[in-house]
């Protein structure tokens, strides 16, 4: 757990970029500091590695004042992420993910090897060990500086803005990565990034702050869609909150009905496609058993007839949600929301939206 | 091209204390002891203030006296001081000149790595030495090459000037051939110490590919 006791950081020109911040990031879970630019989110991150020292307050790890351990040793107990890798240019990749290791004292041989585990853990092809930095695309410099932090296995990773530079499919790829990684290795993730919809999707807890390092809100993603805690907060969220909100309620409680007889399957039973005098037409489909309610709707929009196909995890249709049907749950999940906001543990990670065919 | 010939077809010219064995290498001892204690104060000087930003003013100010200074006033000016018959009044116009382009290629060097850079190196958890040393100063390899590089080619150049003081070197040829008219000791002596320029410009790039890693920007 990092917390942070009335923290603040006035600049030695006067500029106080953090008000008395007072913040808890749980151990194991990825807490997001989300806000415009220049409301104090890199600040507070630099202030737990003492990149920056605090001017007031206290930052702890789990019980220990990062005050009292020396900045250096500090630091290599602590993963480090920046938006642009920041690798060594004149350091093979594999030499780059063993940065920590070495300064450890590791010997250079079991580095190495763990340097290679940590270039197939985060994706990237064992050939590329040997290139230099300037030889990789911005994605992949990103995943070396991502392996690179977690090459000491630090409990703790700190994420400043890590996929701002990359373009939007590869940044996709790579926070799916990080939610994949992070089901496995329950590090204690403090991210940093001014994108809303980045926080909403890899934040167990999100803590928005407004310009002068004030807190606005800290929630869960789903608690922040529905009861944004003011104006701010509101604005900030953007557009289709009630939309959004949906992708945190899991779509295994829809009714599923029989598979109608326009409903064209090949012989494994996977969809083509709904019968029409014109030939086929497109449809949707999303996994009652892993998407949200927000994939069914989007899957029920795709098709013509506003039937959304239920596919299970190879493909096959198991059966179909009608509008009607569909209209019920939401229905219902209004009414329920009014009385009880979702837990955290409702949360489904996986993918928003319904998968388009034909 | 006769004058050449005349200059190295002499075999009377390739023997005994000032045939051209003997003055190469004693050009090539005052340039290396010059070059040597340049670098050996101006490439340490240049990181320490390139990683600590403290003491640039050195800098600009070494970079205007190397193109305000004339080498060959300094010499007279240390002859006068110190009188001739010590290898000093060479020594130390060499050394001023040889300063400069070492202490400003190595200090914007390392200037001008990236902030980013740094900061990644200091987040890892390196130590202040271990970010200059591991981090900054293979990063700037190829300036502070450059620089180590125009001061080599000055050095042998200006090394000529030991002759002025009765000091051998391959000035010998030109000065001593200027008086006596035998021109093509000056042209010989001339070419010889272009040649030695040319090995030194050799010698460097050959360094440059054994210690700069192939991941870094290489100037020009
Ligand atoms: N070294 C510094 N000196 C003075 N002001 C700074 C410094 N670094 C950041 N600031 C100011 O502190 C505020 C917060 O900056 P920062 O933490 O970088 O914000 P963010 O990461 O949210 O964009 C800004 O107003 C910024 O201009
Ligand atoms: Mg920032």
């Amino acid at each position: 757990m990092i917390t942070f006791e009335d923290v603040t950081k006035r600049y030695p020109d006067g500029t106080v970029a953090v008000d008395h911040l007072s913040l808890q990031a749980p151990t194991g879970a990825i807490t997001v500091l989300v806000g415009p630019s220049g409301c104090g989110k890199t600040t507070s991150l630099r202030m737990i590695n003492r990149m920056i020292d605090a001017t007031s307050g206290r930052i702890l790890l789990d019980d220990q004042d990062v005050r009292a351990i020396d900045p250096p040793t500090l630091r290599r107990g602590i993963g480090y992420v920046i938006q642009q890798a920041g690798l060594f240019p004149h350091r093979k990749i594999v030499d780059n993910v063993a940065t920590v290791p070495y300064l450890l004292g590791w010997d250079k041989k079991k580095a190495r090897a763990r340097a290679m585990e940590l270039l197939e853990l985060v994706g990237l092809d064992a050939k590329l060990a040997n290139r230099y930095p300037f030889q990789l695309s911005g994605g992949q410099q990103q995943r070396v500086g991502v392996a690179r932090a977690l090459a000491a296995d630090p409990p703790v990773l700190l994420m400043d803005e890590p996929f701002s530079a990359v373009d939007p499919i590869v940044r996709a790829s790579l926070q799916d990565e990080l939610l994949a990684l992070q089901s496995e290795l329950n590090k204690t993730i403090v991210f940093v990034t001014h994108d809303i919809d980045e926080a909403i999707k890899l934040g167990d807890v999100v803590a928005v702050l407004r310009v002068g390092g004030h807190l606005a809100q800290m929630a869960a993603p789903a608690t922040l869609l529905s009861e944004p805690a003011d104006d701010f907060v509101r604005e900030f969220l953007g557009r289709d909150r009630g939309i959004r909100r949906l992708s945190f309620v899991p779509a295994k409680g829809v009714r599923l009905g029989p598979l109608p007889d326009d409903l064209v399957v090949d012989a494994d039973g996977r969809p083509l496609g709904w019968r029409s005098d014109g030939g086929l037409l497109p449809y949707g489909t999303f996994n009652p058993e892993r998407d949200s309610l927000r994939a069914a709707l989007d899957a029920a929009l795709l098709s013509p007839n506003g039937a959304a196909i239920a596919a299970d995890g190879d493909g096959r249709a198991v059966g179909v949600v009608t509008r009607d049907a569909l209209d019920d749950v939401l229905i219902r999940y209004a009414e329920k929301s009014l009385e009880h906001e979702p837990e955290p543990g409702e949360r489904v990670a996986a993918d928003d939206h319904g998968r388009a065919e034909p | 091209m006769n004058w050449l010939i005349d200059f190295f077809g002499n075999a009377d010219n390739w023997s005994g204390p000032d045939g051209i064995p003997v003055r190469i290498l004693e050009h090539l001892e005052f340039s290396a002891a010059a070059f040597l204690i340049a670098a050996v104060i101006a490439v340490p000087l240049g990181l320490l203030i390139g990683h600590t930003g403290r003491g640039a003013f050195l800098v600009v100010v070494s970079a205007n006296t190397a193109r305000a200074l004339p080498t060959l006033g300094l010499l007279v000016l240390v002859v006068l001081l110190i009188g001739v018959g010590t290898v000093l009044p060479v020594l130390i116009p060499l050394i001023v000149l040889a300063i400069p382009p070492i202490l400003v290629n190595t200090y914007e060097g390392v200037r001008g790595i990236d902030a980013d850079l740094r900061d990644a190196a200091y987040g890892m958890g390196l130590r202040g030495h271990q970010v200059l040393f591991q981090v900054l100063t293979p990063s700037a390899l190829p300036l502070i090459l450059l620089g180590l590089r125009l001061s080599a080619i000055q050095v042998v150049s200006t090394a000529t000037v030991a002759a002025f003081v009765g000091l051998g070197g391959l000035g010998r040829f030109i000065i001593d051939g200027l008086a006596t008219k035998a021109y093509s000791d000056v042209i010989g002596g001339a070419v010889l110490i272009a040649l030695l320029a040319l090995a030194v410009q050799l010698g460097f790039t050959l360094l440059n590919r054994a210690v700069v890693s192939p991941g870094v920007r290489q100037v020009r």
